[in-house]
Protein backbone atom coordinates (compact mmCIF):
# COMPACT_ATOMS: atom_id res chain seq x y z
CA UNK A 1 0.00 0.00 0.00
CA UNK A 2 2.61 2.35 0.82
CA UNK A 3 4.87 1.87 -2.43
CA UNK A 4 4.15 -0.62 -5.47
CA UNK A 5 7.09 -3.36 -3.93
CA UNK A 6 3.94 -5.30 -2.85
CA UNK A 7 3.24 -5.77 -6.65
CA UNK A 8 6.29 -7.33 -7.62
CA UNK A 9 7.95 -10.68 -6.68
CA UNK A 10 7.73 -11.20 -2.69
CA UNK A 11 11.45 -12.53 -2.45
CA UNK A 12 12.23 -12.79 1.07
CA UNK A 13 8.96 -11.30 2.14
CA UNK A 14 7.09 -13.82 1.71
CA UNK A 15 7.31 -15.59 4.59
CA UNK A 16 6.08 -12.72 6.82
CA UNK A 17 2.98 -12.20 4.15
CA UNK A 18 -0.22 -14.19 4.08
CA UNK A 19 0.20 -16.28 0.72
CA UNK A 20 -2.89 -18.57 0.41
CA UNK A 21 -4.78 -20.72 2.72
CA UNK A 22 -2.38 -22.72 5.12
CA UNK A 23 -3.52 -25.75 6.38
CA UNK A 24 -2.74 -26.52 10.86
CA UNK A 25 -2.90 -29.93 12.47
CA UNK A 26 -2.81 -31.16 15.98
CA UNK A 27 0.93 -31.85 16.07
CA UNK A 28 1.56 -34.18 19.34
CA UNK A 29 4.55 -33.26 19.70
CA UNK A 30 6.12 -30.12 21.86
CA UNK A 31 9.41 -28.77 22.69
CA UNK A 32 10.09 -28.24 25.99
CA UNK A 33 14.14 -27.31 25.58
CA UNK A 34 16.69 -27.98 28.07
CA UNK A 35 20.13 -29.25 27.54
CA UNK A 36 21.87 -32.65 29.43
CA UNK A 37 25.40 -33.28 29.66
CA UNK A 38 27.10 -36.00 30.30
CA UNK A 39 31.00 -36.97 31.12
CA UNK A 40 32.85 -40.00 31.89
CA UNK A 41 36.11 -40.75 34.09
CA UNK A 42 38.21 -43.01 34.99
CA UNK A 43 36.37 -44.11 38.35
CA UNK A 44 33.29 -41.35 37.71
CA UNK A 45 31.03 -39.96 35.54
CA UNK A 46 28.80 -36.67 35.80
CA UNK A 47 25.57 -36.49 34.74
CA UNK A 48 24.22 -32.97 34.15
CA UNK A 49 21.48 -30.91 33.53
CA UNK A 50 19.47 -27.24 33.69
CA UNK A 51 16.08 -27.39 35.29
CA UNK A 52 14.20 -24.94 33.16
CA UNK A 53 11.00 -25.79 31.81
CA UNK A 54 9.77 -23.62 28.72
CA UNK A 55 7.24 -23.99 25.60
CA UNK A 56 7.56 -21.59 22.98
CA UNK A 57 7.91 -18.17 24.53
CA UNK A 58 6.87 -19.67 28.18
CA UNK A 59 8.18 -20.99 31.47
CA UNK A 60 6.61 -23.98 32.98
CA UNK A 61 8.80 -24.22 35.80
CA UNK A 62 12.39 -22.99 37.06
CA UNK A 63 12.58 -26.25 39.12
CA UNK A 64 12.47 -29.59 36.46
CA UNK A 65 15.83 -31.24 36.27
CA UNK A 66 16.00 -33.51 33.58
CA UNK A 67 18.66 -36.25 35.38
CA UNK A 68 16.35 -39.22 36.82
CA UNK A 69 18.24 -41.98 38.74
CA UNK A 70 17.74 -45.08 37.56
CA UNK A 71 20.02 -47.17 40.16
CA UNK A 72 22.72 -46.99 42.43
CA UNK A 73 25.46 -46.20 39.22
CA UNK A 74 23.57 -45.44 36.81
CA UNK A 75 21.22 -41.70 35.49
CA UNK A 76 19.83 -41.04 32.41
CA UNK A 77 19.44 -37.53 31.04
CA UNK A 78 16.25 -37.04 29.46
CA UNK A 79 15.63 -33.89 26.98
CA UNK A 80 13.28 -33.19 24.21
CA UNK A 81 9.25 -33.01 24.90
CA UNK A 82 8.67 -33.46 28.55
CA UNK A 83 5.85 -35.84 28.03
CA UNK A 84 7.52 -38.39 25.95
CA UNK A 85 10.40 -37.90 29.27
CA UNK A 86 8.14 -38.82 31.66
CA UNK A 87 7.20 -41.97 30.14
CA UNK A 88 10.08 -43.44 28.76
CA UNK A 89 11.55 -43.06 32.69
CA UNK A 90 8.40 -44.60 33.93
CA UNK A 91 8.70 -47.68 31.19
CA UNK A 92 12.72 -47.77 32.02
CA UNK A 93 11.67 -48.27 35.39
CA UNK A 94 9.52 -50.90 35.41
CA UNK A 95 11.49 -52.32 33.23
CA UNK A 96 14.59 -52.43 35.61
CA UNK A 97 12.28 -53.80 38.51
CA UNK A 98 11.20 -56.86 36.07
CA UNK A 99 14.92 -57.64 35.17
CA UNK A 100 15.77 -57.56 38.66
CA UNK A 101 12.73 -59.84 39.86
CA UNK A 102 13.40 -62.46 36.99
CA UNK A 103 17.10 -62.11 37.12
CA UNK A 104 17.69 -61.48 40.57
CA UNK A 105 20.43 -58.89 39.85
CA UNK A 106 20.51 -55.31 38.69
CA UNK A 107 20.79 -54.26 35.20
CA UNK A 108 24.48 -53.33 34.33
CA UNK A 109 24.84 -49.26 32.17
CA UNK A 110 25.57 -51.80 29.71
CA UNK A 111 22.36 -53.65 29.30
CA UNK A 112 20.29 -50.64 30.37
CA UNK A 113 21.69 -48.78 27.33
CA UNK A 114 21.30 -51.89 24.91
CA UNK A 115 17.32 -52.41 26.31
CA UNK A 116 16.54 -48.45 25.82
CA UNK A 117 17.83 -49.12 21.90
CA UNK A 118 15.15 -51.23 21.65
CA UNK A 119 12.17 -49.85 23.53
CA UNK A 120 12.99 -46.30 21.53
CA UNK A 121 13.24 -48.53 17.94
CA UNK A 122 9.99 -50.04 19.26
CA UNK A 123 8.20 -46.74 18.24
CA UNK A 124 10.17 -46.37 15.19
CA UNK A 125 7.16 -45.05 13.34
CA UNK A 126 5.98 -42.52 16.21
CA UNK A 127 9.55 -42.01 17.98
CA UNK A 128 9.86 -40.88 21.59
CA UNK A 129 10.74 -37.45 21.03
CA UNK A 130 13.50 -37.45 23.97
CA UNK A 131 17.54 -37.28 23.04
CA UNK A 132 18.33 -39.53 26.23
CA UNK A 133 22.19 -39.62 26.88
CA UNK A 134 23.08 -42.39 29.97
CA UNK A 135 26.04 -42.04 32.58
CA UNK A 136 26.93 -44.36 35.18
CA UNK A 137 29.38 -47.04 36.17
CA UNK A 138 30.45 -49.99 34.13
CA UNK A 139 30.77 -53.47 35.46
CA UNK A 140 34.85 -52.75 35.71
CA UNK A 141 33.91 -49.60 37.70
CA UNK A 142 35.16 -47.48 35.05
CA UNK A 143 32.87 -44.71 33.90
CA UNK A 144 30.78 -44.77 31.20
CA UNK A 145 28.37 -42.93 28.75
CA UNK A 146 26.32 -43.92 26.24
CA UNK A 147 24.50 -41.14 23.89
CA UNK A 148 21.36 -41.94 21.93
CA UNK A 149 19.15 -40.51 19.36
CA UNK A 150 15.36 -40.56 18.97
CA UNK A 151 14.67 -43.40 17.32
CA UNK A 152 17.50 -45.47 19.14
CA UNK A 153 20.80 -45.70 17.40
CA UNK A 154 23.28 -45.54 20.79
CA UNK A 155 26.87 -45.93 21.01
CA UNK A 156 29.47 -45.21 24.22
CA UNK A 157 31.38 -42.59 24.53
CA UNK A 158 33.98 -40.61 27.08
CA UNK A 159 31.29 -37.27 27.07
CA UNK A 160 28.31 -35.97 25.26
CA UNK A 161 26.08 -33.05 25.09
CA UNK A 162 22.52 -33.45 23.91
CA UNK A 163 19.12 -31.34 24.08
CA UNK A 164 18.67 -27.74 22.82
CA UNK A 165 22.29 -26.20 23.56
CA UNK A 166 24.41 -29.37 22.44
CA UNK A 167 25.65 -28.13 19.19
CA UNK A 168 27.13 -25.48 21.28
CA UNK A 169 28.60 -27.75 24.04
CA UNK A 170 29.54 -30.38 21.69
CA UNK A 171 32.44 -28.82 20.09
CA UNK A 172 33.68 -27.25 23.48
CA UNK A 173 33.75 -30.26 25.14
CA UNK A 174 35.89 -32.20 21.98
CA UNK A 175 38.25 -29.27 22.73
CA UNK A 176 38.61 -29.14 26.30
CA UNK A 177 37.92 -33.41 26.99
CA UNK A 178 38.92 -34.30 24.13
CA UNK A 179 42.05 -32.44 23.25
CA UNK A 180 40.81 -32.35 19.52
CA UNK A 181 41.78 -29.46 17.09
CA UNK A 182 44.91 -28.39 18.79
CA UNK A 183 48.34 -29.35 18.10
CA UNK A 184 51.26 -30.00 20.93
CA UNK A 185 49.02 -30.47 24.11
CA UNK A 186 49.48 -32.88 26.77
CA UNK A 187 46.68 -35.62 27.47
CA UNK A 188 46.56 -35.34 30.96
CA UNK A 189 43.16 -37.64 32.18
CA UNK A 190 40.17 -36.09 33.04
CA UNK A 191 40.35 -35.50 36.69
CA UNK A 192 37.20 -35.41 39.02
CA UNK A 193 37.51 -31.64 40.42
CA UNK A 194 38.52 -30.70 36.80
CA UNK A 195 35.51 -32.39 35.17
CA UNK A 196 32.37 -30.76 37.58
CA UNK A 197 34.30 -27.21 37.22
CA UNK A 198 34.34 -27.84 33.51
CA UNK A 199 30.33 -28.45 33.59
CA UNK A 200 29.41 -25.60 35.69
CA UNK A 201 31.04 -23.45 33.15
CA UNK A 202 30.45 -25.26 30.28
CA UNK A 203 26.86 -25.00 31.72
CA UNK A 204 27.09 -20.93 32.53
CA UNK A 205 28.44 -20.62 28.76
CA UNK A 206 25.28 -22.46 27.09
CA UNK A 207 22.79 -19.90 29.41
CA UNK A 208 24.49 -17.25 27.87
CA UNK A 209 23.56 -18.27 24.73
CA UNK A 210 20.57 -20.34 24.25
CA UNK A 211 17.37 -19.35 25.85
CA UNK A 212 15.84 -22.86 26.73
CA UNK A 213 19.13 -23.06 29.12
CA UNK A 214 19.16 -21.45 32.52
CA UNK A 215 17.69 -21.43 36.13
CA UNK A 216 19.39 -23.96 37.84
CA UNK A 217 22.10 -27.03 36.77
CA UNK A 218 21.63 -29.99 38.49
CA UNK A 219 24.62 -32.56 38.72
CA UNK A 220 24.68 -35.81 39.88
CA UNK A 221 28.07 -37.38 40.56
CA UNK A 222 28.59 -41.05 40.23
CA UNK A 223 31.36 -42.94 41.89
CA UNK A 224 31.55 -46.40 43.98
CA UNK A 225 30.28 -44.64 46.90
CA UNK A 226 27.51 -43.31 45.10
CA UNK A 227 25.12 -40.52 43.71
CA UNK A 228 25.92 -37.27 45.03
CA UNK A 229 23.84 -34.39 43.90
CA UNK A 230 24.54 -30.89 43.74
CA UNK A 231 22.34 -27.90 42.61
CA UNK A 232 24.49 -24.40 40.99
CA UNK A 233 22.28 -21.28 40.30
CA UNK A 234 21.99 -20.45 36.45
CA UNK A 235 20.87 -16.89 34.73
CA UNK A 236 17.20 -16.68 35.08
CA UNK A 237 16.71 -14.61 32.53
CA UNK B 1 -1.72 -41.87 9.13
CA UNK B 2 1.69 -40.70 9.84
CA UNK B 3 2.80 -38.16 12.57
CA UNK B 4 5.50 -35.38 11.15
CA UNK B 5 8.94 -35.88 12.93
CA UNK B 6 9.93 -32.82 14.35
CA UNK B 7 13.52 -33.84 14.24
CA UNK B 8 16.05 -34.86 11.97
CA UNK B 9 17.56 -38.28 11.74
CA UNK B 10 21.09 -39.38 11.02
CA UNK B 11 22.54 -40.21 7.39
CA UNK B 12 24.87 -39.77 4.83
CA UNK B 13 27.83 -41.49 4.03
CA UNK B 14 30.23 -43.31 2.12
CA UNK B 15 30.91 -46.88 2.29
CA UNK B 16 32.39 -49.19 -0.34
CA UNK B 17 33.53 -52.95 -1.07
CA UNK B 18 34.71 -54.71 -3.36
CA UNK B 19 36.53 -57.99 -5.02
CA UNK B 20 39.91 -58.33 -6.08
CA UNK B 21 42.42 -61.77 -6.13
CA UNK B 22 43.55 -61.09 -2.43
CA UNK B 23 39.82 -61.38 -1.42
CA UNK B 24 37.26 -58.46 -0.26
CA UNK B 25 38.20 -55.03 0.85
CA UNK B 26 35.07 -53.22 2.93
CA UNK B 27 35.79 -49.38 3.49
CA UNK B 28 33.74 -47.10 5.01
CA UNK B 29 34.20 -43.33 6.34
CA UNK B 30 33.16 -42.50 10.14
CA UNK B 31 30.50 -39.48 10.06
CA UNK B 32 26.76 -39.86 11.40
CA UNK B 33 24.75 -36.43 10.27
CA UNK B 34 21.48 -35.39 11.45
CA UNK B 35 20.08 -32.30 9.54
CA UNK B 36 23.13 -30.06 9.47
CA UNK B 37 24.81 -31.25 12.68
CA UNK B 38 27.37 -33.94 13.17
CA UNK B 39 25.80 -36.00 15.34
CA UNK B 40 28.60 -38.06 15.98
CA UNK B 41 32.53 -38.15 14.28
CA UNK B 42 33.55 -41.64 15.24
CA UNK B 43 30.54 -44.28 14.43
CA UNK B 44 31.38 -47.85 13.13
CA UNK B 45 29.64 -48.46 9.45
CA UNK B 46 31.35 -51.88 9.26
CA UNK B 47 29.70 -54.61 11.61
CA UNK B 48 31.19 -57.85 12.04
CA UNK B 49 28.32 -60.29 11.98
CA UNK B 50 30.12 -63.84 11.79
CA UNK B 51 33.98 -64.78 11.23
CA UNK B 52 33.80 -64.40 7.67
CA UNK B 53 30.86 -62.01 7.05
CA UNK B 54 31.12 -58.31 7.75
CA UNK B 55 28.33 -55.86 6.84
CA UNK B 56 28.76 -52.29 6.00
CA UNK B 57 26.07 -50.19 6.60
CA UNK B 58 24.56 -46.68 5.15
CA UNK B 59 21.17 -45.31 5.41
CA UNK B 60 19.47 -44.07 9.15
CA UNK B 61 21.43 -44.91 11.45
CA UNK B 62 19.12 -46.41 14.26
CA UNK B 63 17.63 -48.35 11.21
CA UNK B 64 21.40 -49.83 10.55
CA UNK B 65 22.05 -50.44 13.73
CA UNK B 66 19.25 -52.27 14.67
CA UNK B 67 19.09 -54.46 11.59
CA UNK B 68 22.50 -55.75 11.77
CA UNK B 69 21.48 -56.69 14.98
CA UNK B 70 18.68 -58.49 13.55
CA UNK B 71 20.76 -60.13 11.42
CA UNK B 72 23.00 -61.43 13.49
CA UNK B 73 20.15 -62.99 15.76
CA UNK B 74 19.04 -64.35 12.91
CA UNK B 75 21.97 -66.04 11.74
CA UNK B 76 23.03 -67.35 14.55
CA UNK B 77 19.77 -69.32 15.25
CA UNK B 78 20.05 -70.73 11.76
CA UNK B 79 23.69 -71.86 13.00
CA UNK B 80 22.28 -73.58 15.98
CA UNK B 81 19.17 -74.90 14.33
CA UNK B 82 20.41 -76.57 10.73
CA UNK B 83 24.33 -77.26 12.63
CA UNK B 84 25.82 -75.38 9.61
CA UNK B 85 26.59 -71.48 8.78
CA UNK B 86 24.07 -69.68 6.11
CA UNK B 87 26.10 -68.96 2.91
CA UNK B 88 26.49 -65.18 1.90
CA UNK B 89 23.67 -65.58 -0.60
CA UNK B 90 21.76 -67.16 1.86
CA UNK B 91 21.82 -64.22 4.71
CA UNK B 92 20.89 -61.95 1.94
CA UNK B 93 18.32 -63.23 0.83
CA UNK B 94 16.80 -63.88 4.73
CA UNK B 95 17.70 -60.13 5.12
CA UNK B 96 15.63 -58.91 2.17
CA UNK B 97 12.87 -60.99 3.11
CA UNK B 98 12.91 -59.58 6.62
CA UNK B 99 13.07 -55.89 5.46
CA UNK B 100 10.42 -56.87 2.94
CA UNK B 101 6.85 -56.05 5.16
CA UNK B 102 8.46 -52.85 5.85
CA UNK B 103 8.82 -51.46 2.11
CA UNK B 104 7.38 -47.73 1.65
CA UNK B 105 7.55 -47.24 5.13
CA UNK B 106 10.09 -44.44 6.52
CA UNK B 107 12.86 -47.54 7.02
CA UNK B 108 16.03 -46.72 5.28
CA UNK B 109 18.72 -49.28 4.84
CA UNK B 110 21.43 -49.72 2.44
CA UNK B 111 23.93 -52.62 3.06
CA UNK B 112 26.56 -54.22 1.78
CA UNK B 113 27.01 -58.37 2.83
CA UNK B 114 31.00 -58.55 2.81
CA UNK B 115 32.21 -62.16 3.25
CA UNK B 116 33.73 -65.56 2.17
CA UNK B 117 31.78 -68.47 2.27
CA UNK B 118 32.00 -72.25 0.62
CA UNK B 119 32.18 -70.71 -2.99
CA UNK B 120 34.52 -68.01 -2.47
CA UNK B 121 34.54 -64.54 -1.79
CA UNK B 122 31.01 -62.69 -2.10
CA UNK B 123 30.14 -58.91 -2.01
CA UNK B 124 25.51 -58.66 -2.28
CA UNK B 125 24.13 -55.28 -1.92
CA UNK B 126 20.73 -55.70 0.23
CA UNK B 127 18.22 -52.34 0.88
CA UNK B 128 14.86 -51.41 1.82
CA UNK B 129 13.53 -51.00 -1.25
CA UNK B 130 13.52 -54.39 -2.18
CA UNK B 131 16.61 -54.89 -4.03
CA UNK B 132 19.46 -57.40 -4.01
CA UNK B 133 22.28 -57.56 -6.02
CA UNK B 134 25.58 -59.36 -6.28
CA UNK B 135 28.64 -58.02 -7.77
CA UNK B 136 32.13 -57.92 -7.98
CA UNK B 137 31.95 -53.76 -6.35
CA UNK B 138 29.40 -51.42 -4.62
CA UNK B 139 29.70 -48.34 -3.05
CA UNK B 140 26.93 -46.87 -1.22
CA UNK B 141 25.99 -43.54 0.17
CA UNK B 142 25.29 -39.46 -0.79
CA UNK B 143 29.26 -40.21 -1.56
CA UNK B 144 29.19 -43.01 -3.54
CA UNK B 145 29.27 -41.12 -6.76
CA UNK B 146 32.89 -39.68 -6.04
CA UNK B 147 33.99 -43.18 -4.79
CA UNK B 148 32.79 -44.81 -7.98
CA UNK B 149 35.25 -42.20 -9.76
CA UNK B 150 37.90 -43.24 -8.26
CA UNK B 151 37.59 -47.20 -8.08
CA UNK B 152 36.47 -47.70 -12.10
CA UNK B 153 39.60 -45.83 -12.78
CA UNK B 154 41.84 -48.02 -11.02
CA UNK B 155 40.17 -50.66 -9.79
CA UNK B 156 41.52 -54.57 -11.40
CA UNK B 157 41.49 -58.28 -10.01
CA UNK B 158 45.26 -58.51 -10.19
CA UNK B 159 46.26 -55.59 -7.38
CA UNK B 160 48.19 -56.97 -4.42
CA UNK B 161 46.70 -56.26 -0.83
CA UNK B 162 48.36 -53.23 -0.22
CA UNK B 163 47.61 -51.54 -3.32
CA UNK B 164 43.98 -52.72 -2.58
CA UNK B 165 43.97 -50.86 0.74
CA UNK B 166 45.46 -47.97 -0.01
CA UNK B 167 42.63 -47.24 -3.58
CA UNK B 168 40.01 -47.78 -0.98
CA UNK B 169 41.07 -45.43 1.47
CA UNK B 170 41.79 -42.99 -1.21
CA UNK B 171 38.44 -43.29 -2.80
CA UNK B 172 37.24 -43.17 0.88
CA UNK B 173 39.14 -39.99 0.96
CA UNK B 174 37.96 -38.40 -2.08
CA UNK B 175 34.37 -39.00 -1.21
CA UNK B 176 34.75 -37.45 2.20
CA UNK B 177 36.46 -34.07 0.60
CA UNK B 178 33.89 -33.36 -2.23
CA UNK B 179 30.93 -34.69 0.00
CA UNK B 180 29.25 -32.87 2.71
CA UNK B 181 28.03 -35.20 4.37
CA UNK B 182 30.89 -37.93 5.04
CA UNK B 183 33.75 -37.21 6.57
CA UNK B 184 36.15 -37.87 9.69
CA UNK B 185 37.63 -41.51 9.74
CA UNK B 186 38.12 -44.25 7.44
CA UNK B 187 37.57 -47.50 8.58
CA UNK B 188 38.87 -50.38 6.38
CA UNK B 189 38.58 -54.54 7.38
CA UNK B 190 40.09 -57.20 4.57
CA UNK B 191 38.31 -60.52 4.48
CA UNK B 192 39.70 -63.60 3.09
CA UNK B 193 39.45 -67.34 3.37
CA UNK B 194 40.69 -66.93 6.93
CA UNK B 195 38.11 -64.50 8.52
CA UNK B 196 38.29 -60.63 8.68
CA UNK B 197 40.62 -58.24 10.10
CA UNK B 198 40.21 -54.75 10.62
CA UNK B 199 42.77 -52.10 10.12
CA UNK B 200 43.94 -49.11 12.55
CA UNK B 201 40.94 -46.59 12.02
CA UNK B 202 42.92 -43.46 10.06
CA UNK B 203 41.90 -40.22 10.34
CA UNK B 204 41.72 -38.12 6.86
CA UNK B 205 43.14 -34.90 8.72
CA UNK B 206 46.71 -36.42 7.95
CA UNK B 207 45.87 -37.92 4.43
CA UNK B 208 44.54 -34.10 3.42
CA UNK B 209 47.68 -31.95 4.61
CA UNK B 210 49.67 -34.79 2.78
CA UNK B 211 47.50 -34.33 -0.29
CA UNK B 212 47.62 -30.42 -0.04
CA UNK B 213 51.75 -30.90 0.10
CA UNK B 214 51.80 -32.93 -3.01
CA UNK B 215 49.26 -30.52 -4.59
CA UNK B 216 51.98 -27.92 -3.83
CA UNK B 217 54.87 -29.48 -5.01
CA UNK B 218 53.24 -29.95 -8.41
CA UNK B 219 51.98 -26.71 -8.75
CA UNK B 220 55.66 -25.40 -7.84
CA UNK B 221 57.34 -27.92 -10.48
CA UNK B 222 54.60 -26.77 -12.70
CA UNK B 223 55.80 -22.96 -12.28
CA UNK B 224 59.32 -23.61 -12.34
CA UNK B 225 58.67 -25.80 -15.72
CA UNK B 226 56.80 -22.71 -17.37
CA UNK B 227 59.72 -20.37 -16.42
CA UNK B 228 62.28 -22.29 -17.75
CA UNK B 229 60.23 -23.21 -21.27
CA UNK B 230 59.71 -19.38 -21.35
CA UNK B 231 63.62 -18.76 -20.92
CA UNK B 232 64.68 -21.99 -23.06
Amino acid sequence: MLSSHSYQDPGKMKDYHYSGPVEHKFSPYSFNGGTVLAVAGEDFAIVASDTRLSEGYSIHSRDSPKCYKLTDTTVIGCSGFHGDCLTLTKIIDARLKMYKHSNNKTMTSGAIAAMLSTILYGRRFFPYYVYNIIGGLDEHGKGAVYSFDPVGSYQRDTYKAGGSASAMLQPLLDNQIGFKNMEGVQHVPLTQEKAVQLVKDVFISAAERDVYTGDALRLCIITKEGIKEQTVALRKD
Amino acid sequence: MTVRRPFPLSHGTTTLGFIFQGGVIAAADTRASAGGLVACPAVNKITPIHSHLVVTSSGSGADCMLWERILGREIRLYQLRHRRCLSIRGTAKLLSFMLHPFKGTDVCVALTLCGWDKSGPKLIYVCSDGARLQGDIFSVGSGSPYAYGVLDGRLRWNLSKEEAVSLAREAVFRATHRDAYSGNNVDLFHITAQGWSQRKREELKEEYYRDMERRAKTVEKGKRETVLDALG
